[in-house]
């Protein structure tokens, strides 16, 4: 079986790859460009934990065929901080300890942001519905939701 | 040896909420979990698994999967080394590793579907896989039995043809699927119902529930032709994880070094072994490092879940509410070997009351089902799930508040404990007493709305702790730990160092050093971190400090005992010792090399002391009669911390604890088909909560101090998980006025309830 | 004199009998002495205990002082998750 030839865009830069037909993007992205911030939890669309913006839509990566990227750009987790700053959602999850062990954090983050890119003043609900397509199993979620009011909040200068 | 100490009550740092020092890693993606490691030349390894609930392994043909090329080596059962079943065991292995090692590999029957019965390293995942498909086994499939009720049954399937019950008097001739029996027994449990008013006696039944740690189980073995080999996983433990494989594998716990990664939770199920002795195997035969990974249904249908359980019980208690006997069976199924938390579990259930007359007979139960992991307070939830029930049904005849009920019964310093020894300083009364006069109890629930009420127990752990803390020339400190850290310990560990050496918690780092670098710390799992690391960072860092007056008294050629450390300073004791200076801490660090060299701190101990922690929990809930469907309204979690060292992360296991525990009361449960094969393997169908299910969770940190630690800390991860089931229960049951007997409560259960039909 | 008692989960693995007085100073001599005084706890000793000194849960400290007249549970070993 002959290999794939992908060109594409990943957080700003340029990137290719040699990939099976079969695979996802998001085996791609951790095994061929050695992104591992997108995280494996469960391969079939259910956790989130690998949550990346495809041509500014929000995907599971582990969804997304890795050939479908060619020619498209593609946000990791890895693209989210400015050079040395982090961005706002970030620097809230660490404030209000949003987060115990990190596995799901990346993917937060990104289905995070792009909610706020959305809509930038969603209320308690519709946080939790946007974000119910990533699991989490130590937070209890409570301060993840706080965490992204607190920055919709500040981002809207208030 | 006892840690000279007193419980300090006042704190510079400790209960501030800093950012934790492994924080920006882990929102960059950088952080590296157990899937995470990738090197030259790695293989990848996957396992065959058994489709048979229970069959007996006639043969193994791997012959046509060894000759796939890429394939670079395959293992059975054969590879293993015969362990007896008295075994000796080297390290610190508590689990029983002839089961652990069966567990990990099948020998003469696989005992569930997905258990492990070959395994391939090959050059890609997509030869591993076609590998597998090449492994002939011979099966005879034999009859099974997936329910705890069924295998106690005299005719059931036999998972293990010559298993005894152990504790029997006499000992049972025939064999059966109980591996143990055990009476726990107080007073007189006869004249305790005669001296009742009121007795109300209902069976429970519990469905398995999974950890569901987001992150499967990974890791990456290598080994050297020498035979020394190195390992890198997701675990709760390495230096378990090394004392396990390397008593399966027979090598010298000095050849194997364990590295943790960070790990993606674990909640009790990263406390053993299931990929990494294969790895090790597999990189062994190969020649070649080999990474596994679980897949989700992997990890599921072969990893560790908690038992389900069938439990009758009955209470009597008097007119005014005092409780005076409780008699109960508690049947826990452990999976396919022994092991099942049943005694703990009954104890945990009747800790928090004062009950002079108590019998629980406790069976652990065997069932072709994966072998159960800890879960989080192992056992305790599904005993207070069916004791704090029934405490509802006598409130409610008595017409007597719940909490109140509970205050008449609770436990308090001095108390026998229903496991037998008296209770120091615990904070149950002071958890009920907060949760009475809480602000959001107020509000009355509203049409087919209820709220309920439940407490819940676990008596903590402590456990060998080695750590050392180091001080960098700069004034830096680094605190080199080997629990892993799964929900913020690193920045705990940090804040006690910071208060110890009085410097800026930023000046402070934490890691966690691999099974090499640091003598032997039992897995993070009992509640035991924040209590045994702190313990053990505390006295490193007091060892520090004595270095540093050491040296500052050599340098001013006075006596040590003529300086005092104050303030972050070495300074003279008084006028006598002289006009020198004060030292501060980064002027004596600085001075190291010149002085004696580098400064460090360790310890090495056996953290006894474990404060017990008690929590009560408020739901408010809301019942859709046309669907069944149950909203969480409100949540109120209050609990003992002892004290809180880093509130946020407290805060964090009594919100997850209870996340869990109602996705365990309403939806989550392992659903076996007739044929004995797991319906659910997935998030899909195994459903945790998501964001959209819960309501904000509210907290109370109640502060006891726990004499057995000098800032005062109780573990607080696992109580949190205890209440939830019997407080959801105890909603809804007052909302559909129907006792609910099972988990989970789910749409169709409610229903059926509703309508009156069992 | 110590008078050691089963923990609740334990004593119905030692026919019944709750007392076992000991001389001891030592959380290891309590268990040594027992061993060789009391036959019928070799289950409970082999399986492997904790000891509970007024209270206190020591798992593994054969080097812990028992006080004179102390309360003292042998209890099972937990640990958790």
């Amino acid at each position: 079986m002959s290999l794939q030839h992908v060109t594409t865009t990943v957080n700003g830069d340029a990137a290719e790859f040699l990939c099976d037909a079969t695979e996802t993007l998001l085996d791609a992205l951790r095994d061929r460009l050695g992104l591992t911030g997108s995280k494996e939890g469960c391969a079939s669309g259910d956790c989130g934990a690998c949550s990346v913006m495809l041509e500014g839509r929000l995907v599971c990566a582990c969804l997304v065929l890795a050939a479908e990227a060619d020619g498209r750009e593609v946000e990791t987790i890895e693209g989210m901080a400015g050079t040395g700053e982090l961005h706002p959602l970030q620097t809230k999850f660490l404030e209000l300890g949003a987060l115990q062990c990190g596995v799901c954090t990346p993917g937060f983050l990104v289905a995070a942001k792009a909610l706020l890119e959305e809509h930038p003043d969603p209320d308690e609900t519709e946080v939790r519905y946007w974000l119910a397509g990533n699991l989490c199993r130590c937070t209890g979620y409570d301060k993840i939701i706080r965490a992204v009011l607190e920055t919709a909040a500040d981002l809207r200068g208030q | 040896m006892e840690l000279e100490f007193t419980t300090r009550t006042t704190f510079d740092k400790v209960g501030t909420r800093p950012p934790r020092p492994d924080g920006t890693d882990k929102v960059t993606g950088r952080a590296l979990y157990g899937a995470d490691l990738a090197g030259a030349g790695m293989l990848v390894g996957k396992v065959l698994r058994s489709p048979h609930a229970h069959a007996r392994i006639l043969a193994i043909d791997t012959s046509r999967a060894s000759a796939l090329p890429g394939v670079k080596a395959v293992v059975t059962r054969d590879d293993f080394p015969g362990i007896g079943p008295d075994g000796k065991v080297k390290g610190e292995v508590e689990e029983n590793v002839w089961d652990v090692a069966r567990n990990v590999m099948a020998r003469d029957k696989a005992l569930y579907e997905g258990h492990a019965v070959a395994a391939v390293a090959a050059t890609s995942t997509a030869v591993a896989r076609q590998a597998l498909k090449l492994i002939d086994v011979t099966w005879q499939v034999l009859p099974h039995v997936t329910d705890v009720d069924e295998a106690m049954k005299p005719g059931a399937p036999l998972v293990h043809e010559d298993m005894i019950t152990a504790g029997m008097d006499p000992a049972p001739e025939e064999p059966s699927n109980i591996a143990e029996y055990t009476r726990i027994e107080m007073g007189d449990i006869e004249a305790g119902f005669a001296a009742a008013d009121v007795i109300v006696e209902q069976t429970f039944r519990t469905e398995a529930a999974h950890q569901g740690y987001i992150e499967p189980h990974a890791c990456v073995a290598s080994t050297s032709e020498d035979g020394v080999a190195e390992l890198w996983c997701c675990t709760q433990g390495h230096f378990s994880v090394r004392d396990m494989c390397a008593n399966i594998l027979g090598m010298d716990l000095a050849n194997l070094r364990v590295t943790s990664s960070e790990i993606g939770g674990g909640f009790g199920g990263k406390t053993t072994v299931f990929l990494e002795p294969v790895a090790l195997l597999l990189s062994r035969k190969s020649g070649r490092p080999v990474k596994m990974t679980m897949s989700r249904d992997e990890v599921f249908r072969a990893s560790g879940p908690t038992s389900s359980t069938s439990i009758t019980a009955r209470i009597g208690a008097t007119r005014d509410g005092r409780i005076t006997a409780c008699d109960a069976s508690f049947r826990y199924q452990g999976g396919a070997f022994p092991g099942s938390p049943v005694s703990y579990g009954a104890v945990c259930g009747m800790a928090p009351y004062d009950c002079p007359n108590v019998v629980l007979d406790c069976y652990d139960v065997v069932v072709n089902r994966p072998k159960a992991a800890a879960y989080r307070a192992p056992g305790a939830p599904m005993a207070s799930f069916a004791i704090e029930s029934l405490l509802d049904e006598i409130a409610g005849k008595l017409d007597i508040d719940p909490v109140e009920l509970r205050l008449r019964n609770a436990v308090k310093e001095g108390s026998s404990s229903v496991y037998g020894p008296t209770f120091g300083a615990i904070g149950f009364v002071e958890c009920l007493e907060a949760a009475r006069d809480h602000p959001s109890l107020e509000a009355a629930p509203g049409a087919n709305r209820a709220r309920g009420i439940a407490a819940g127990f676990w008596p903590n752990y402590g456990g060998q702790t080695s750590v050392t803390v180091n001080v960098n020339n700069d004034g830096t400190v680094l605190v080199s730990l080997g629990t892993p850290d799964i929900g913020g310990s690193r920045a705990s560990m940090c804040l006690m160092a910071a208060e110890e050496l009085q410097i800026p918690y930023e000046r402070v780092k934490a890691i966690i050093a691999d099974t090499s670098a640091l003598g032997h710390n039992d897995t993070t799992g009992g509640s035991r971190v924040t209590h045994s690391a702190g313990l053990a960072t505390i006295e490193a860092s007091r060892r520090v400090i004595d270095t540093m007056k050491q040296r500052a008294a050599a340098l001013w050629d006075i006596d040590v005992e003529a300086v005092v450390w104050d303030q972050g300073c070495v300074r003279p004791s008084g006028a006598n010792a002289g006009d020198h200076e004060p030292l501060t801490f980064e002027a004596i660090a600085a001075m190291a090399p010149s002085t004696g060299g580098p400064i460090a701190g360790h310890a090495e101990i056996n953290a006894e002391g474990a404060g017990a922690s008690f929590a009560v929990h408020v739901c408010d809930l809301e019942v859709d009669p046309e669907t069944g469907r149950v909203t969480v309204l409100n949540y109120l979690a209050v609990q003992d911390a002892g004290k809180a060292i880093h509130p946020d992360y407290v805060e964090g296991q009594y919100q997850g604890g209870v996340a869990q525990g109602i996705g365990w009361a309403l939806n989550e449960e392992y659903i076996y088909g007739s044929d004995g094969v797991l319906q659910n393997p997935g998030f899909l169908d195994y459903r945790i909560p998501v964001a959209s299910d819960l309501p904000m969770i509210d907290t109370v940190i109640v502060e006891v101090p726990n004499p057995g630690h000098p800032y005062g800390v109780r573990g607080v991860g696992e109580t949190p998980i205890v209440p939830p089931l019997a407080a959801v229960a105890n909603a809804v049951s007052r909302a559909i006025d129907r006792r609910m007997t099972e988990t989970p409560m789910s749409p169709p259960r409610i229903l059926a309830a509703i309508d009156g039909s069992p | 004199m110590i008078d050691v008692r089963l923990g609740a989960t334990l004593r119905s693995m030692a026919g019944g009998r709750q007392s076992f007085p000991v001389e001891a100073g030592t959380v290891g001599q309590v268990l040594e002495r027992l061993q060789g005084a009391y036959p019928e706890l070799s289950a409970v000793l082999d399986r492997g205990v904790a000891v509970s000194i007024d209270g206190r849960i020591y798992r593994d400290s054969l080097l812990q002082r028992v006080p004179d007249g102390a309360e003292v549970y042998l209890m099972p070993r937990v640990a958790g998750g």
